[in-house]
């Protein structure tokens, strides 16, 4: 709706616009059908007459009377008012709709006689002329009307006299005797004698003498509008009914000229012959001076009984194409060499159009089978040999048979051979860029390729051959896979040992690719393996039928989805529904400059260096509105976009935004709790950075930091100087996490317990799986609620490590960090932001619950929630529990303060939603109590004098 | 920098009570001057906007139109339209002299804390807690917003407008400035949450407040800070601050009951205003006067740099 004013101008408005809606108007309901009206333009309303007739009422009620009823003109005659006689029209007694244009009287603008054309006139010349003939006395009435007709010429003729035009003279300007001649030679309509006349007139023509142009008979452009061929005439009339003359044949195909003059000589040669009818079978008149031979003498000389002419009235009887056309001289030479006649206003082409030449379609080849078998396309440069094999041979049965030969089955070495070059130095495979052990693993499947392969020769039937190209396939696919597979291996396993005992039900089961439902199907296939205890059931679950790297995915979305939605989760499951509106997008959109790291900043604002540390600046693209209404120019003319310029980026799926378990916390928490739910899943390479970030609620004095810059080196030392301190004696470092964990910023000295605390941020999974998964409700609350649980079970859990296990895996980050797409770390970040809003009660309340009744909470919450979705401990602030005990207690007022004020006005919607979902650990948890409900935690803690406050402010 | 000349005398603070105001309409969250500064607007929580004048203290029109409470209020150059946001997450443009509401905007998908008209009234700029900043058109009937500001990653803790730009302070500790003729966005990160931003008179300075009790004073085009101001307590409120009229003091308020000035060049404290006993939760500075609104609890407090004799035959 263009409501400015400046642009209103530019617009051409169309009818009558829309009534603007009110703003909480009641949308107005539609009239319907049976009470809508119909009026005519003056707004009287219309009357149907039957539902099927479709009539129209007319007059009043359908009668010429009106409302008063009828009243007859009274007659009236005085000696000033003679009594007038009424000429009455039909037109009276019409309504006005009836003269519009749909009306049963429509009236037009039509040209007078006056200005009417004399086209229409010959026309009706020819009507008549035709109709002459049928009358009894042929072509005299018409004859007699023309003679009689009132000298009258149309106006264009008038005018044209006035100009000094004279009858018989052609229209324009007069023309020299030279431009004349050229005229004749475009002049190819007139005969050729007429030229010939002009040529001959050429030597009498004085020189300074113009010449009215010639008189050009218009062409006349009837349309077509009989059904015949073209040329063919049809039975004319007065040949068929009147030609006694010219009996014999009728040549229904006459030439253009022949046709004007029979058409006008006709009447001319009328006078000579005999009027009345004549003709076979009638009989001759007792006026007749000439005793025709009335009777109907048929000879076979009446009929062509030759192909090809025969009798030469021009030589081309017989041949239904017209006559040639005359031309000129050359044209003509041309056309007479043309053996057929020449159809009228056609000539012979200049051009003789070459003939197109028709190739045979191509010989096939005798067992040329129409079907393509697509090879999957491989490069041996990224993909073992052994894999090569195994998909040249799944190409099937066919290209097996026959010998390979094409160039494109040689390797290069082969090809090198053959062209006679020198072999290249280094590695000549990629197998001896591979770690040994990676070479023995694919050694040994090699070997069972080969194995099979023997065995491939041996077998004679298809169907063994399909069953063994299959599993060399899949071996292939596993020697594929494993190179995925070697960090999930353990997740794998992990899954089947939450899978496989008796408690998963199919039924209840998330369904977390229930937009795809193929993809569904596969993974219900996995979990019920996973169910039956089966080992490989990953790998027999995925379709064999998608491209190595889709799969490769799609196992690790499937693992990790596995291991998230355990089957004591599904309690959580049924209390959610599928959103209504699913996203089918394959990509997310992405600002494309993000932020930096925090902690730089965040140690610059320590510093108070303010300046280039803090700031940073980005693109950004206003609304071109915007810019028009702040009157500035926009600065990106021609953009369209807005805001901070975007980048798609893919999203498989949500899985892809999450990350699985670190090996070595998985080592660790797996003998303390057989199903780690909390720590399930992680960021294995954001740790680093990521885990150190602190609630925003901490002042930055008092939190300790990792620094990051080297010009910060010395707060760091501080900072570790303090941590050192509080350093608690049941860590032990154990070196095989720390190889794990080693980063090339921390390698420095760092303690144990240090680590496990990181590690206890780490263990957070990232907000993308529970936005995604929750994203219309609070994200807020539910991640808020189950931080509290699952740091009560952190505090619990004996942070023990298994070095075994943690040795196992060394191997595999680097591998997973390939695989895995590095999540999007401004999107944590702003997650981050988002749940740490309500994070300091939620930590409070748990830690409250968990000095009352550890033991139990844990075992407790396993049971009602099993594995928390959001995983444990986001602990703001580094530093051992018994310090944050101390803490706490200074904190605690500080804190409650804060949120009082935050919180207030947010608070009825927390009450309730807290409430719901810790109803039952209330149940059983008695010491929970104080946890239900963080208002009322909260004013436990609160002084009085601050409830004053509050209430004063509240009112 | 343009800094007064060489102190023509000391420059007049705000220290008089000239009058106090009983709003009654619950806790005042916001008070504020109106373009010219003869007016004074209150937001209430009892959902209502009531418009009083400035030198006489008396309630000139009530607003009501808002489901919640009111949190913030703009007027326009003109003082012909007012804007106000609230917690039942609508924008209300008002038509100052009828009371009617002109257009209520819905977009906010939370409490919408901060409001603020373009300087010509045809842009509203709404910050929210849903962490996005709306530009509402005044002009056209368009309910949408013409562009959505959602850089923020977490709530808008305040706005301002300028010629050309467009401050904004969010909760996630970070201050972003639009430069909408440089077509750029400047971030500054300060750490703790903003509670208040605003430019200074010149428009070369930003003041912003958070919740460590620390107001910073940035250079605008570099982002580096030329005066930190600390002293009063501000650790979990929304309280502004603000620049005295001729840009000599820097005005926040306090937990503590106090409005406190500093000295914006020597960063020194000047004045610590005792107000009351409650937090000063609103403080607004008069265009060109040295006249301040300071608001607690449920009245509104008016200070002037003399006594007024009017405002003293009154108490």
């Amino acid at each position: 709706m263009a409501s400015d004013e400046d642009s209103d101008e530019d617009f051409v408005t169309y009818g009558t616009p829309l009534e603007p809606l009110e703003e909480d108007e009641p949308v107005r309901k539609p009239v319907p059908v049976h009470e809508q009206t119909v009026k005519d333009e003056k707004g009287r309303y219309k009357r149907f007459h039957g539902a099927f007739t479709g009539g129209f009422s007319a007059g009043y009620f359908n009668t010429v009377g009106s409302q008063e009823g009828w009243t007859p003109s009274t007659f009236v005659s005085s000696r000033q008012q003679k009594a007038e006689k009424p000429n009455v029209r039909p037109e009276d007694f019409m309504d006005e709709e009836d003269f519009s244009e749909h009306g049963i009287a429509p009236r037009e603008i039509v040209t007078t006689d006056d200005f009417a054309s004399g086209k229409k006139d010959q026309l009706k010349d020819k009507a008549k002329a035709v109709s002459s003939l049928a009358a009894l006395i042929p072509g005299d009435t018409g004859l007699l009307e023309e003679l009689i007709a009132p000298a009258r010429s149309s106006i264009g003729v008038e005018l044209l006299r006035k100009m000094g035009w004279k009858d018989g003279q052609g229209v324009g300007p007069r023309l020299k005797r030279k431009q004349r001649k050229q005229n004749d030679v475009y002049g190819c309509a007139f005969p050729p004698n007429g030229s010939e006349e002009s040529e001959d007139d050429d030597e009498f023509a004085p020189e300074n003498v113009s010449f009215a142009p010639k008189d050009v008979v218009p062409v006349d452009f009837t349309p077509k509008v009989d059904s015949h061929g073209l040329g063919y005439r049809g039975l004319n009339p007065l040949q068929a009914l009147g030609g006694g003359s010219e009996t014999g044949h009728i040549n229904l195909f006459t030439l253009q000229s022949d046709r004007t003059t029979s058409l006008f000589g006709d009447r001319n040669s009328g006078q000579q012959r005999r009027g009345g009818i004549g003709g076979q079978a009638f009989g001759v008149g007792a006026m007749e001076e000439e005793d025709t031979d009335i009777y109907h003498k048929d000879s076979m000389s009446n009929y062509d009984n030759v192909l090809g002419g025969e009798e030469p009235g021009d030589g081309l009887y017989g041949w239904t194409a017209p006559q040639q056309y005359t031309r000129k001289k050359n044209d003509s030479k041309r056309d007479v060499a043309y053996l057929g006649r020449i159809l009228d206003g056609f000539t012979l082409a200049s051009q003789v159009t070459e003939i197109k030449t028709v190739y045979p379609p191509p010989d096939l080849p005798r067992d040329y089978r129409p079907v393509h078998y697509f090879r999957p396309v491989v490069d041996s440069s990224t993909v073992s040999p052994i894999v090569a094999q195994a998909l040249q041979a799944s190409r099937g049965h066919l290209s097996q048979d026959a010998p390979q030969q094409g160039r494109h089955s040689l390797d290069s070495s082969q090809r090198c051979d053959m062209l006679g070059e020198t072999p290249l130095q280094g590695p000549s495979s990629v197998f001896e860029l591979l770690g040994s052990k990676d070479r023995e693993r694919l050694n040994e499947i090699r070997r069972a390729a080969t194995e099979q392969n023997k065995s491939v020769e041996n077998l004679s039937s298809a169907v063994d051959r399909a069953a063994v190209v299959a599993s060399a396939k899949a071996a292939a696919l596993q020697a594929l896979s494993s190179r995925f597979q070697s960090i999930a291996s353990s997740e794998t396993q992990m899954a089947l040992k939450a899978w496989s005992g008796p408690t998963a039900d199919a039924s209840k089961t998330f369904k977390p690719f229930a937009e795809n439902p193929q993809k569904q199907a596969r993974y219900d296939l996995y979990i019920n393996k996973l169910k039956q205890g089966n080992k490989d059931a990953l790998e027999s679950s995925l379709d064999s039928s998608m491209t190595e790297w889709e799969r490769g995915r799609e196992r690790d979305e499937f693992v990790r989805a596995a291991l998230l939605y355990k089957p004591s989760n599904s309690s959580l499951s049924s209390r959610f529904t599928r959103s209504k509106h699913e996203d089918d997008t394959d990509s997310v959109e992405v600002t494309r400059d993000q932020e930096n790291d925090v902690d730089d900043k965040q140690a610059a604002v320590k510093m108070k260096m303010f300046g280039k540390l803090t700031r940073e600046t980005f693109e950004w693209h206003p609304d071109k509105l915007l810019c028009k209404r702040f009157n500035v120019p926009d600065p990106y003319p021609g953009s369209s976009t807005v805001g901070m310029p975007k980048v798609k980026r893919d999203k498989y799926s949500v899985f892809n935004f999450l990350t699985i378990t670190d090996s070595s916390q998985v080592s660790r928490v797996a003998p303390s709790a057989p199903k780690p739910p909390s720590s399930s899943s992680t960021l294995p390479h954001l740790t680093p950075e990521v885990s150190n970030k602190k609630s925003r609620w901490d002042i930055p004095g008092q939190e300790p930091k990792d620094p990051l810059s080297a010009f910060l080196s010395e707060t760091r030392s501080e900072v570790l100087a303090a941590k050192n301190q509080t350093d608690s004696p049941h860590a032990i470092a154990t070196p095989e996490v720390k190889v794990a964990q080693s980063d090339g910023k921390q390698t420095e000295q760092k303690t144990e317990e240090e680590k496990k605390e990181e590690d206890e941020e780490e263990v957070r999974p990232p907000m993308d799986l529970f936005k995604a998964i929750f994203a219309s409700s609070s994200d807020e609350k539910s991640s808020s609620s189950s931080e509290d649980d699952s740091e009560e079970e952190k505090e619990v859990a004996p942070p023990a490590s298994d070095p075994i296990q943690s040795s196992a895996e060394t191997l595999n980050p680097p591998v997973s960090a390939q695989i895995t797409p590095a999540p999007d770390i401004s999107r944590l970040t702003d997650l981050k932001h988002l749940t740490v809003q309500s994070m300091p009660s939620a930590e409070t309340t748990a830690q409250k619950s968990s000095h009352s009744a550890p033991a139990k909470s844990q075992g407790l919450d396993e049971e009602e929630f099993g594995p928390r979705l959001p995983p444990p401990g986001f602990i703001p602030s580094a530093c051992s529990p018994q310090l944050k005990k101390q803490k706490k207690k200074d904190k605690e007022k500080h804190k409650a303060k804060k949120h009082k004020k935050e919180k207030k006005k947010k608070k009825n919607k927390k009450h309730k939603h807290k409430g719901k979902q810790k109803k039952r650990v209330e149940e059983s948890n008695s010491s929970s109590d104080d946890t239900d409900s963080n208002s009322e935690d909260e004013n436990r803690v609160v002084s009085t004098s601050e409830l004053l406050q509050r209430s004063e402010l509240i009112f | 920098m343009a800094f007064p000349q060489p102190r023509p005398q000391a420059p007049q603070l705000p220290q008089h009570l000239l009058r106090t105001i009983e709003c009654q309409q619950g806790a005042v969250r916001a008070v504020r001057f109106n373009a010219d500064g003869n007016y004074v607007l209150t937001c209430g929580s009892d959902k209502s906007l009531k418009l009083w004048s400035a030198s006489r203290g008396t309630l000139l029109k009530t607003y009501t139109g808002h489901g919640y409470e009111v949190l913030d209020v703009d007027s326009s150059y003109d003082n012909s339209q007012l804007c106000t946001c609230s917690s039942d997450k609508t924008v209300i443009l008002w038509d100052v002299a009828s009371g009617q509401v002109t257009r209520k905007l819905r977009g906010h998908a939370g409490k919408v804390n901060c409001v603020q008209f373009n300087e010509e009234a045809t842009v509203m700029l709404s910050g929210s807690i849903d962490g996005t900043v709306r530009c509402w058109d005044t002009r056209s009937r368009r309910y949408e917003p013409i562009q959505i500001l959602d850089e923020a990653q977490d709530g808008i803790s305040s706005l301002k407008v300028s010629e050309h730009e467009l401050l904004i302070g969010s909760v996630d500790g970070r201050v972003r400035r639009y430069d909408l003729r440089m077509g750029q966005l400047h971030v500054d990160f300060i750490g703790s949450p903003i509670t208040c931003v605003c430019f200074s008179r010149d428009s070369q300075c930003t003041l912003s407040s958070s919740l460590d009790s620390t107001v910073r004073l940035l250079d605008k085009s570099s982002g580096e800070m030329l005066g930190e101001y600390s002293g009063h307590v501000n650790k979990g409120y929304k309280l502004d601050c603000c620049l005295s009229d001729k840009d000599t003091h820097v005005l926040s308020c306090s937990e503590d009951g106090h409005v406190y000035f500093w000295d914006l060049v020597e960063g020194s404290l000047t004045l610590k205003l005792p107000v009351g006993k409650a937090v000063v939760q609103s403080l607004s500075f008069h265009p060109t006067e040295p006249r301040l609104l300071t608001a607690m609890e449920g009245h509104v407090q008016v200070w002037g740099a003399e006594p007024e004799d009017a405002a003293v035959e009154d108490s």
